[in-house]
């Protein structure tokens, strides 16, 4: 096993390095993440300047939401966000590199460009969360701690997966590769949210098709024993790992079918 | 009649010399504006070969605005009908127009420049016989013209059909509207020139991008409208040409603000147009000054 990943740990290594070399624009890149993420906080920040609950919940709970979307977007984003880049790679031909090596290509893909910039969004997910836990009133069980850590690793998996849906729709795509993004920074969006101010096409649509809610909003609800709107019931928090072993088969079948029809661009 | 009284005793000589000064300049200036029309129609042909990508980015852009829009509704729905002088209507119209500005005004940005110095390609543009400013503004109009349509048709479209549009019946607030959505273009543009400008005197251009990418998305109104902040905020962005690249078009089209208000606004964006653009012809000379390219 361990003779098995060590390519992989080669790769990480060498791409830790290279990043981390130029002290001073790494440091930028950091606070260039830890500033998106404000700006994203930004807007509900203005929001709950003017209202005192939006759908269900009032600042320290859209707080709570917020940070375990954020923790969760910026950490798959961290290990697998760069396969967005793969449209580069299919019009420069550079996809053939990868099939050559006796790796499987996704795997490849992913330890070939890891960001650790994104950590400043992870780190700044962290910081709100600190703040927002204790101005919640939780009644804290084991139950509860074990729903806030499976809840962020299960929706880091499904944005994981819905980065490697958009990745696959590209070897169809190539020019059109905004498409994707609708899906993956829109899920993003979404999941910030609490999905009952969407109407109920909209809300079913960021539940089940695309399952931005099963990130944060579903396990806020359940955290704060807050009854879901129609149609997503609060226990639903708990059933984020099912929704993320489900879409991650949808992603490595919808990988497996790009791989397959990708025919190279010819030298 | 009273022009030949006029030219009467000024000798011919010189008369014929003033018609020739004043034809020459003449001749300038329409020359000048043709080569402009032909950098705008080169902008135009230029992005409408990519169509493929320009329906995916109104795809993406009206899925964020179905997000936003709800967002918008619901923060007003949730504050009992009014926020910040939007209802229900107005507030959905403001998300929709924001998304379907994100076109042409190229909120995210442009990087060519940047790379044009890193690589030393600038040298070529230093070399044309036109200022490098006034040809990127004039293909930069050309964009817009052509984006104008394709990327903000959809998001429009679909929020008539969704939450329905709140806008004005008389034609002023759009032929007003047109002006300050072709001043938040330029505006937008004098504002990445500047961005990219900086690549004279830094490598790595990203942390900078990133900064002012954040700070232009918050003040100019995209993520939520100015009117919403509270008072330090707004304080801040009111300091900025920000607003008037989202908040203020939009403010005219919504005939949020009519009249010599609207005027005022509109006069605010030429303000900050005209700085920004001789601020970013100023650093250019500068830049190009210590510029080194290497090679032969």
């Amino acid at each position: 096993m361990a003779e098995r990943l060590r390519p992989y740990r080669v790769l990480l290594g060498s791409q830790i390095r290279s990043q981390t070399a130029y002290r001073r624009s790494f440091v930028m890149e950091l606070l260039g993440s830890v500033a998106i993420g404000v700006l994203e906080f930004t807007e509900v920040y203005v929001i709950f300047a003017n209202v005192e609950f939006l759908g269900e919940l009032d600042f320290a709970a859209a707080a709570l939401l917020f940070a375990i979307a954020n923790i969760a977007f910026s950490l798959a984003d961290l290990v697998v966000g760069h396969v967005d880049r793969i449209p580069i790679y299919l019009r420069m031909g550079t996809l053939d590199a990868f099939l050559l090596r006796p790796l499987p290509v996704l795997a490849q893909l992913i330890t070939s460009d890891i960001s650790l910039r994104r950590l400043g969004r992870t780190a700044l997910g962290v910081a709100v969360l600190a703040v927002a836990l204790p101005l919640n009133d939780i009644a804290w069980s084991p139950a509860k701690v074990l729903l806030l850590v499976v809840a962020t690793a299960a929706g880091a998996a499904i944005f994981a997966a819905l980065f490697v849906c958009a990745a696959a729709l590209q070897f169809w795509l190539v020019e059109g590769s905004e498409f994707a993004n609708s899906f993956t920074y829109g899920g993003a969006y979404a999941s910030q949210y609490p999905a009952s101010i969407f109407a109920l096409p909209v809300r079913v649509l960021f539940a089940f098709v695309v399952p931005a809610a099963f990130v944060a909003y579903l396990p806020t609800l359940a955290l704060l024993d807050i009854p879901g709107p129609p149609g997503l019931p609060a226990w639903l928090g708990w059933c984020g790992p099912l929704m993320a072993t489900a879409i991650w088969g949808v992603a490595l079948l919808s990988w497996r079918a790009g791989v397959r029809h990708y025919t190279g661009t010819g030298s | 009649m009273c022009a030949a009284h006029h030219t009467l005793d000024v000798p011919d000589s010189a008369r014929r010399s003033f018609r020739r000064r004043t034809t020459a300049t003449a001749r300038r200036v329409v020359e000048r504006w043709r080569l402009f029309a032909a950098y705008v129609a080169m902008g135009f042909r230029r992005w409408s070969t990519y169509r493929l990508a320009m329906a995916a980015g109104a795809f993406t852009n009206t899925v964020f605005g179905l997000i936003k829009a709800y967002i918008t509704v619901g923060a007003i729905g949730a504050a009992g009908g009014a926020v910040g002088g939007y209802d229900a209507a107005t507030g959905a119209t403001y998300a929709w127009l924001a998304q379907a500005l994100i076109g042409p005004v190229n909120v995210f940005g442009w990087r060519d420049l940047a790379e044009r110095i890193r690589t030393g390609d600038v040298a070529v543009d230093l070399a044309r016989p036109i200022d490098p400013q006034f040809a990127f503004l004039a293909t930069d109009l050309g964009r817009a013209a052509y984006t104008f349509i394709p990327r903000g048709g959809p998001p429009l479209l679909v929020g008539a059909l969704v939450t329905g549009l709140a806008l004005p019946s008389s034609p002023l607030p759009y032929l007003l509207g047109t002006v300050s959505i072709a001043l938040a273009v330029m505006a937008s543009f004098a504002g990445w020139w500047l961005l990219n400008l900086a690549a004279f005197w830094l490598l790595d251009l990203r942390g900078a991008t990133t900064l002012y990418l954040v700070a232009s998305n918050v003040l100019s109104g995209m993520i939520i409208p100015v009117h919403w902040f509270p008072d330090w905020l707004w304080t801040v962005a009111s300091c900025t040409p920000f607003p008037s690249l989202i908040q203020t078009p939009i403010d005219v089209v919504m005939g949020h603000v009519t009249g010599t208000e609207a005027l005022s606004v509109i006069g605010v964006q030429c303000g900050w147009l005209a700085g920004m653009l001789l601020t970013g012809q100023l650093l250019f000379r500068a830049g190009a000054r210590r510029l080194v390219v290497q090679g032969g």
